[in-house]
């Protein structure tokens, strides 16, 4: 082969393998994508309701409720001034506990119970997930506005 | 000839994306408090030294003060251990200490061994006053004027120049607090 | 004292490091000889005094100086003195230390087996490699002194992470660090090339075995994390594509590519622009995932603490190297074409699309890290993107890579004619076909038409590799020596076979129950019962646990017993999982502790991993086949022994 042949045999087999490659992990994007919906959105019903998202915020203290002796536990997220209750069947994450900020994976169900399916927690002590801490940050504030107008 | 330059090129979109998120804004450290300028949250704790006490907002009602959170694991909280026992000598606000998610005889022994720079510390072992005030880690110190409002927030250790730079103006402008 | 000494030491290091920059960068541009002497001995001077630091930083740790700020962060009296050394590295200020006696020590060893590369060459080499450390210094010195004090220290420290206080994970740093600055040495090699406008054979030659050298400490590093996640995380994944994993994932990816296109260039005198550009990538690659870990621009659940200051410090230090780089690529390359051609049925042609193919996974794997800073920054959502999307997004490109492997190792180079590939591979693709049918449907009882696929595409490389290994073997007196060079080909191979055999077995066949247990109950899982005999507290030295007691037991007979615990680390009050494994070669028995359940119960994670050893076996495999192929005569002669056999003769080297 003549160097520019090499060259279009090259980019040839590079842009129908970029085509193909591009088009299948396009889909799988679509499919493992998932939003971060904060609480107070969720409680607006503003959440994709077909497909898994992400929650965050911090475990309401003296929430975490279980039957004795069942892997099934329930317990309410708060992005302070929303809350939201979670369900999860599995094993928590070492460092979750209650007024702990945490990420949960899952859906709403008819309910209006999120059940998640992963959830997850920073593993060191003093560290908040930031999408936590904005969410936090920015409800707070909500709240606070909020219980100054009722005082008006 | 265009080829060569493509990697040049994109790299540096790539550099201009992150220049973009760096942007402080999306940093935690920059965060600015959600309290600030609000009125700050009430709390009634336990007292650490003396359970059967009450420790609160009531301490310190009408008058500047500092809340500072904080626990005996933090490092933080050691470093700017000894220059809150300093402002506790000068005298300047009173330092009402919220004792966060920790353990009650660990944080006793702490302040007989370093010292209380605290006119008096409340218990919060399970961290439930440290939701409504917004605490994201130990230490963080709340200046909180005589109306009630938050004056500012510190994240991390303090130190003289923080204080002498973000704190003293504000308590000066609040009045000095002393009744 | 001490602390002051460290400190000071660094200071100097970098003043040596500006003179190994610019007088040997300069001398070369100039032909100045003098100039160009004083690479070698401030490098080694560089070296000497980042050695001081460094031994400085592990005595604050060995003796608890808490009066230093770093060791009061990540230290404790109770640390076991193995986790106090391996904690000089476990944060970001001393690990960067680390990077740069790393830098250093590299450098060191090019000076010392350089002395058979042309003068200039070597200077500017060295001199690139003095510029990358000045950068890294200033780094240290400016943003992340890890020397700082804390007066008056604290009778104790703030104790290790716990995940840290694992001996997988106090090696695995130094060797993905390793194996990250090695690809410096690369860089260093194409930046000098382009320098002096010299682009020959040789320029490929001398790169090659220290590519591969540093690829096979990455590859050993990466696989030790995936082994330490996969015991001390807990939960017994062993790949969870989260950006730590993938920063270094992607210049190992680079890297490989580039190994394969330097073969070429170095062989054929092709693609040589593309290799360098590749040098340029895999290094790059390096310096990007330490910018995306320490600056906190991305979002993982093991990145470094945040902070922007140093993420602004390493973006722009990103931008002159990589910047600086491509720009001088840009400006070099384009005079580089070769008119050498190749039939499409020759090991050019396989070794240019495992490149293609590499190149896609890593723009791939790439995409889906950044892809939430790019959604968040032009639309303001805050997406993540899972798992299942690193899975297909790799599994793209590598399925045709994997049957393109055992081809490509049978072609010659130029023109290949077929009838003799087909004959030589007849053999294997027999054996693919049978054993890949066979051992999912009659050994493990199933199959999926992916799996099949996998198994067949494992075992086809796997015997493809043999077919050099066994021809050698057998006329061993005849004159067809196999060369370590192809020996080591043939075994990285193999172990890649082992690997995609692993991971076909262990994602289709892997059992996994979450259950509540009371002491006295048991589960099956996998034929296996797992019964829980009891709970006990126990002491260590810096945590308590409760230990769970499992035994296990196959058709009522004893297997082994499994002691699970969930530690609580005393100063930080954190708690840990730390599974009960009993690890064989065709099985992983995994038992882990979840938490209380109420009334006497836990909640347990049993699982059944059957050949997931085969994914770190096949990984070292690779990096043995690394070693051999590095250690091939070829490049020796240009190392040491010809200096030596020099000195013997009393030449001027």
């Amino acid at each position: 082969m003549k160097p520019r042949q090499q060259r279009m045999l090259a980019v040839g087999l590079a842009v129908a393998g970029i085509a193909v490659a591009a088009a299948l992990s396009l889909r799988a994007f679509e499919e493992s994508m998932m939003f971060f919906v904060e609480i107070s959105e969720v409680e607006k019903g503003n959440y994709p309701a077909d497909r898994n998202f992400r929650v965050g915020g911090l475990v309401v203290d003296g929430s975490v409720r279980r039957n004795p002796g069942e892997l099934e536990v329930a317990f309410d997220l708060t992005d302070l001034e929303s809350e939201l209750t979670v369900t999860y069947s599995g094993i928590l994450p070492d460092l979750f506990r209650e007024g702990q900020g945490i990420i949960a994976h899952g859906r709403l169900n008819e309910d209006g119970v999120f059940v998640a399916d992963e959830v997850l927690a920073k593993h060191d002590e003093n560290y908040m997930p930031p999408e936590v801490a904005e969410s936090l940050a920015r409800h707070a504030e909500a709240k606070e506005a909020a219980m100054e107008a009722e005082q008006q | 000839m265009w080829r060569f330059v493509t990697p040049l090129v994109l790299f540096g979109l790539l550099v201009a994306v992150f220049v973009k998120g760096l942007d402080p804004e999306r940093n935690l450290n920059e965060l600015p408090s959600p309290f600030v300028g609000k009125t700050a949250p009430t709390f009634d704790l336990p007292g650490l030294k003396d359970p059967s006490t009450r420790v609160g907002t009531a301490l310190y009602e009408g008058e500047t003060a500092l809340i500072n959170v904080w626990a005996t694991w933090c490092v933080g909280c050691r470093q700017e251990h000894d220059f809150l026992l300093q402002l506790s000598r000068e005298d300047v606000v009173p330092i009402v200490g919220i004792n966060w998610r920790d353990n009650r005889d660990e944080a006793l022994r702490w302040l007989a061994q370093l010292g209380d720079p605290y006119v008096a510390s409340g218990y919060d072992g399970d961290g439930r006053v440290g939701i409504d005030w917004g605490v994201y880690g130990a230490p963080e110190t709340f200046l909180v004027g005589r109306d009630g409002t938050v004056l500012h927030k510190h994240l991390g250790p303090l130190d003289r120049r923080i204080w002498e730079e973000d704190f003293m103006p504000l308590i000066d402008a609040d009045g000095r607090g002393g009744k | 004292m001490i602390p002051e000494i460290g400190h000071f030491a660094l200071i100097l290091a970098l003043a040596l490091a500006i003179c190994q920059a610019a007088w040997p960068l300069v001398g070369a541009q100039r032909g100045d000889a003098a100039m160009m002497a004083v690479a070698r001995p401030a490098a080694i001077g560089q070296f000497v005094f980042v050695g001081v630091a460094f031994a400085c930083l592990t005595w604050s740790f060995l003796e608890s100086d808490f009066s230093v700020l770093y060791v009061a962060n990540h230290s404790q009296l109770a640390l076991p003195t193995m986790y106090k050394i391996s904690a000089v590295w476990g944060a970001h200020e001393g690990s960067l230390v680390l990077w740069i006696l790393l830098l250093a020590l590299w450098t060191v060893l090019v000076c010392r087996f350089s002395g058979e590369l042309p003068q200039p060459f070597a200077a500017r080499v060295i001199g690139v490699l003095g510029l990358l450390s000045v950068g890294f210094l200033l780094f240290t010195l400016l943003t992340s002194n890890p020397f700082e004090r804390l007066i008056p220290a604290p009778p104790d420290g703030a104790d290790l992470n716990p995940l840290l206080q694992d001996p997988g994970l106090a090696i695995h740093p130094p060797l993905l660090y390793t194996g990250y600055v090695g690809f410096s040495v690369a860089f260093a090699f194409a930046i000098a090339a382009m320098l002096s406008g010299n682009l020959d054979q040789n320029w490929a030659r001398w790169t090659r075995p220290w590519t591969t050298w540093a690829w096979l400490f990455l590859t050993v590093g990466i696989a030790l994390g995936s082994w330490w996640a996969y015991y001390e995380l807990g939960w017994g994944g062993w790949w969870f594509w989260d950006p730590v994993e993938n920063a270094s994932f992607m210049p190992w990816l680079a890297g490989t590519a580039l190994i394969h296109s330097l073969a070429v260039t170095e062989k054929r005198g092709l693609f040589k622009s593309w290799t360098l550009l590749l040098a340029i990538a895999a290094f790059s690659l390096s310096l990007l995932g330490t910018f995306l870990l320490r600056s906190g621009i991305l979002i993982s659940v093991h990145a470094f603490a945040v902070d922007p200051e140093r993420g602004l410090f390493i973006l722009a230090f990103l931008t002159v190297v990589i910047g600086g780089a491509l720009g001088l690529y840009a400006w070099r390359a384009p005079a580089l074409d070769s008119a050498a051609g190749f039939r499409p049925l020759s090991r050019e042609t396989f070794l240019l699309l495992n490149n293609v193919l590499l190149v896609i996974a890593t723009t791939l794997i790439l995409g889906g890290t950044l892809a939430p800073l790019f959604v968040e920054l032009f639309t303001g959502g805050k997406i993540s993107v899972g798992p299942p999307y690193f899975d297909v997004a790799f599994a793209i490109p590598m399925l045709p890579l994997v049957f393109l492997i055992g081809v490509g190792m049978h072609t010659v180079w130029r023109s290949q004619p077929p009838g003799t590939l087909s004959k030589t591979l007849k053999y294997p693709a027999l054996v693919a076909v049978v054993l890949g049918i066979v051992i999912p449907l009659f050994i493990y009882g199933s199959g999926s038409v992916l799996l099949v696929v996998g198994v067949i595409s494992a075992i086809w490389i796997m015997a493809a590799s043999l077919v050099h290994p066994i021809r050698s073997w057998r006329r061993a007196e005849g004159s067809t020596r196999i060369t370590r060079g192809v020996l080591g080909m043939s075994i990285a191979h193999f172990g890649v076979g082992l690997f995609v055999l692993g991971v076909a077995i262990v994602s289709s066949f892997s059992i996994e129950a979450d259950r509540s247990m009371r002491p006295g109950e048991s589960i099956d899982v996998a034929g296996f019962s797992f019964e829980l005999r009891g709970l006990q507290n126990v002491q260590g030295p810096n945590y308590q646990a409760i230990e769970g007691e499992v035994d296990v037991r196959r058709n009522g007979e004893f297997v082994t017993q499994l002691r699970p615990q969930k530690r609580t680390y005393l100063v930080q009050q954190s708690p840990m999982t730390e599974a009960g494994i009993d690890a064989g070669w065709n099985r992983d028995l995994f038992v882990a502790l979840g938490d209380p359940l109420g009334d006497g119960a836990w909640s347990v994670r049993v699982q059944y991993k059957p050949l997931i050893r085969f994914i770190w076996l096949g990984a070292f495999i690779m990096a043995i086949g690394g070693i051999v192929a590095a250690s091939d005569r070829r490049y020796r002669l240009t190392a040491p022994v010809r200096e030596a056999q020099r000195k013997l003769a009393g030449e001027p080297a």
